[in-house]
């Protein structure tokens, strides 16, 4: 991306990006504005709900299982897991970016497989967790885990953990979906007779978007 | 890869606009009527999709509003036509309490959505933005066919719950929950509520879709020349106009998840200790808030009703400029109370919800924000009645719903300052007040914005002129209209009539208003039908209108004039032109306009 822009260039005076961008990017950046609205308007309803309870289960307690090893001593360890997957499925996808910007098509391909297979471990961690939350039963509208001060929870709790983490889920299964098409339109040499890889660079916004809300979903639902 | 590399490998993008659909003129696509018509990819067939989608929609969304008024009018009198055409919903010809809930609400639903966000902003937002920034198309012809295809499915849903058993949703344009979350509260909290939800989180993906591909064409796609402040005020009016539905859009769809997981998944967002008298049942739902949702739909609410006026605004800017023949007054100003209104707009929407037990703390920051709102609204006003000021006014039908719309928002406006204080909104909350002000400031304004930007860009659409005299007699008898039917309603409320009742009568402080009443329905009436005019004025025109002859019939300075009369897709037949000066110059130099592609001589004068 090293050419120089020449001097005094007129960004804004017409006829061309003022941003330097074709459209494409500049749409998903203003797609992801409006996502993070959306994931912004559920996080708010939850805390809004959480504050006006008096008291709420305490994460510590309810996110401690593991898989084959069963109640964990460790609070989080799961959780923590499924957090480092996903955080390194975005470092692979930064790779693939990379990959493009030097028309590597090999490389694209390697860390666009390795990214999908972390969304699908990530979705996979979802699956189990949701599945064990279940059987202890946990689901919209049952809530088996009581508050911290030791009173009856509302059903909320679950209510807004399913919502919003199944809402953030189907984001991440939509990327994997988006990078398993980019895998194969690179695949089959579309990008590289395009001369670009600029389609991986818009996946791979979506992609660390995803992770970012991420982040805040963690916060909000595991830590606080 | 270059910067180069980049800008050009894609159609459509930067300079490379005549590189990259250029083609267009070489070779015609081959186009069938699926291609041409139907699955268009042409933003200005798309326009037509929307207008004509959205004067179905308000024919249909007037047409309730005449059934309601005259239940509103005439409450002891029965109208077996009615028994007719509502069947069991107006048994013998008196409309059913339920039914007239559904009709209050769906033409609220209908008008505010379905008419005057997707049938304004989709219809000139597609139209004008391409045209008058120098562009072939939008960014993404096949997203913006996918909006309105959207919009087309929203429609059908919406539609479809009319006819549905339990009828179409009935708890209001706004449903608040909790008697839109419980399905045994009302017949029309069941099914229709479902088709509602799904209907607006269709609308919802049509609006992101039509929104980014606005934003990213006016950004991206202006021709060699169109700096930001060379636009022309409709196209800045539009661009706010996405901004405000590309961000507040996606908390309603939220919200509406909630609501669909409160009324099928059996959570309680919205719902706490209720009790359902009909059906004597105590419901187990706790820790819920129903005021949760109206922060979430008021978020959305408010931007919407700028989301309304502001493409009115700018259709307005424009028209009222060309046909004053005078430049705009204070461009700068114009674009900086547009910008104004964007930011306060996501700043206001609590003071929807002052009786709701809001914090009295709260509630006095709400209305320092929504009074700020006055100020950016003035210096509107202000410009438009100073370009007015000593112009060379051509009445044509469009400068008549131009000016016609200045005097409504300030006559609506003006109410605003009263609803925008917490203290009297107390008294004046859910009264016909409210339904007098945000009638006469969005709804009707809106529609005169929109009125105006038909009967000018009508031409350039089909080529052919409006029928002057019936746009005179649509422009006087909706503007007595508006005033008849919405001023007295400030009477009305004033005195504490509430909105949404189905019959007043039972108040005997309310009796003095019968004949008030009957009167406004009456002139409701009238207007519906000379809306009527305008539709069969509207498609007689199409047909059989007086055609234009030459390129620039207004003598307008924008480069959509600059098209051939019947442009085709690609819009220029060669290169795009370039642009040299600001949308405005009108009267300068002793010459009447000087058109946007006219480079500047050395001789001429600053402005």
């Amino acid at each position: 991306m090293a050419q120089a822009v020449p001097a005094g260039q007129k960004w804004w005076s017409g006829g061309k990006s003022p941003f330097n961008v074709e459209y494409g990017k500049l749409m998903m950046w203003y797609f992801l504005m409006s996502d993070a609205f959306t994931f912004g308007a559920f996080l708010i309803s939850y805390g809004t709900i959480r504050f006006s309870s008096n008291s709420w289960p305490d994460p510590n307690v309810v996110f401690r299982s593991f898989p084959i090893v069963g109640e964990m001593k460790i609070p989080l360890a799961f959780v923590s897991l499924m957090t480092f997957i996903l955080i390194m499925s975005s470092v692979t996808m930064v790779l693939a970016v990379g990959a493009g910007h030097n028309n590597d098509k090999k490389g694209v391909m390697k860390w666009m497989f390795f990214t999908i297979i972390g969304g699908l471990a990530f979705l996979g961690c979802q699956a189990w967790e949701w599945t064990h939350l279940h059987a202890e039963g946990a689901w919209w509208g049952r809530n088996p885990f009581h508050n911290i001060n030791g009173s009856e929870a509302s059903t909320n709790f679950t209510n807004f953990f399913f919502t919003i983490t199944g809402f953030h889920g189907f984001h991440v299964f939509s990327g994997v979906i988006i990078n398993i098409i980019m895998l194969i339109m690179t695949w089959r040499g579309v990008f590289e007779q395009r001369g670009h890889y600029l389609m991986i660079e818009k996946a791979g916004l979506y992609w660390h978007f995803v992770d970012l809300v991420w982040v805040f979903v963690f916060t909000c639902f595991y830590l606080l | 890869m270059s910067n180069e590399a980049t800008l050009h490998g894609h159609a459509g993008i930067d300079t490379s606009h005549d590189i990259g659909h250029g083609e267009h003129d070489v070779h015609h696509h081959k186009e069938t009527f699926i291609t041409k018509y139907v699955f268009s990819q042409d933003h200005k067939m798309i326009c037509k999709q929307f207008l004509i989608t959205g004067m179905i929609w308000a024919i249909l969304g007037g047409a309730m509003s005449v059934l309601f008024r005259l239940q509103l009018g005439y409450p002891d009198s029965t109208f077996p036509w009615l028994e007719d055409i509502l069947g069991k919903w107006a048994k013998g010809g008196k409309i059913e309490p339920e039914a007239y809930y559904a009709l209050v609400t769906m033409h609220g639903t209908v008008l505010v959505f379905f008419v005057l966000t997707g049938g304004l902003s989709g219809t000139f937002a597609n139209f004008l933005i391409p045209l008058q920034i120098g562009a072939r198309d939008m960014a993404s012809p096949f997203l913006n066919m996918l909006s309105y295809w959207f919009f087309w499915l929203a429609s059908v849903v919406i539609l479809c719950s009319l006819f549905l058993e339990t009828g179409p949703a009935s708890g209001g344009w706004t449903s608040y929950p909790p008697l839109s979350a419980l399905g045994g509260a009302s017949e029309g909290s069941k099914a229709g509520m479902d088709f509602w939800i799904i209907g607006m989180a269709l609308f919802v993906v049509s609006s992101l879709l039509g929104g980014l591909n606005y934003i990213t064409t006016i950004l991206n796609m202006r021709t060699k020349g169109m700096s930001m402040t060379r636009l022309p005020l409709t196209i800045w009016a539009l661009f706010f106009t996405a901004i405000l539905g590309v961000l507040s859009f996606p908390v309603l769809l939220s919200g509406l998840i909630l609501l669909l997981f409160d009324r099928h998944a059996g959570t309680s967002f919205y719902l706490s200790d209720i009790f359902i008298a009909s059906t004597n049942t105590a419901l187990p739902n706790e820790g819920g808030s129903a005021i949760l949702f109206q922060h979430l739909f008021w978020f959305l609410g408010h931007p919407e009703v700028y989301i309304i006026i502001l493409p009115a605004m700018g259709l307005v800017s424009e028209v009222m400029s060309v046909n004053a023949r005078k430049p705009i007054f204070g461009y700068m100003a114009m674009i900086g109370s547009l910008f104004a209104i964007a930011i306060l707009a996501f700043l206001v929407w609590a003071h929807h919800m002052f009786v709701t037990g809001l914090n009295p703390f709260l509630g006095s920051v709400f209305v320092l924000l929504t009074l700020l709102i006055a100020v950016p609204s003035a210096i509107k006003v202000f410009n438009w009645l100073t370009t007015l000021w000593k112009g060379n006014i051509r009445f044509t039908p469009a400068m008549l719903f131009a000016i016609g719309f200045v005097s409504l928002f300030i006559s609506g406006g003006l109410t605003g300052i009263w609803l925008g204080n917490s203290t009297l909104d107390i008294h004046l909350h859910d009264t016909l007040f409210v339904v007098a002000h945000f009638h006469i400031v969005m709804g009707v304004s809106a529609f005169f914005g929109m009125f105006c930007g038909i009967y000018h860009w009508f031409p350039k659409m089909y080529g052919r002129y409006l029928n002057n005299t019936m746009a005179y007699i649509h422009f006087w008898v909706t503007l007595a209209g508006a005033y008849l039917i919405f001023w007295p309603m400030h009477y009305e409320g004033l005195a504490g009539m509430p909105r949404r009742y189905l019959d007043t009568s039972g108040w005997h402080s309310f009796n003095n208003f019968i004949g008030l009443n009957r009167f406004i329905s009456t002139v409701a009436m009238i207007v519906f039908a000379v809306q009527i005019m305008f539709v069969f004025n509207f498609f007689y025109s199409i047909f059989k209108g007086r055609r234009v002859t030459t390129q620039n019939p207004w003598g307008a300075n924008t480069l959509e004039w600059t098209t051939p009369i019947h442009a085709g897709h690609g819009n220029w037949p060669g290169e795009i032109p370039e642009v040299h000066r600001w949308a405005y110059d009108y009267a300068k130099d002793g010459r009447e306009f000087i058109q946007q592609t006219e480079p500047i001589s050395a001789s001429e004068s600053k402005h």
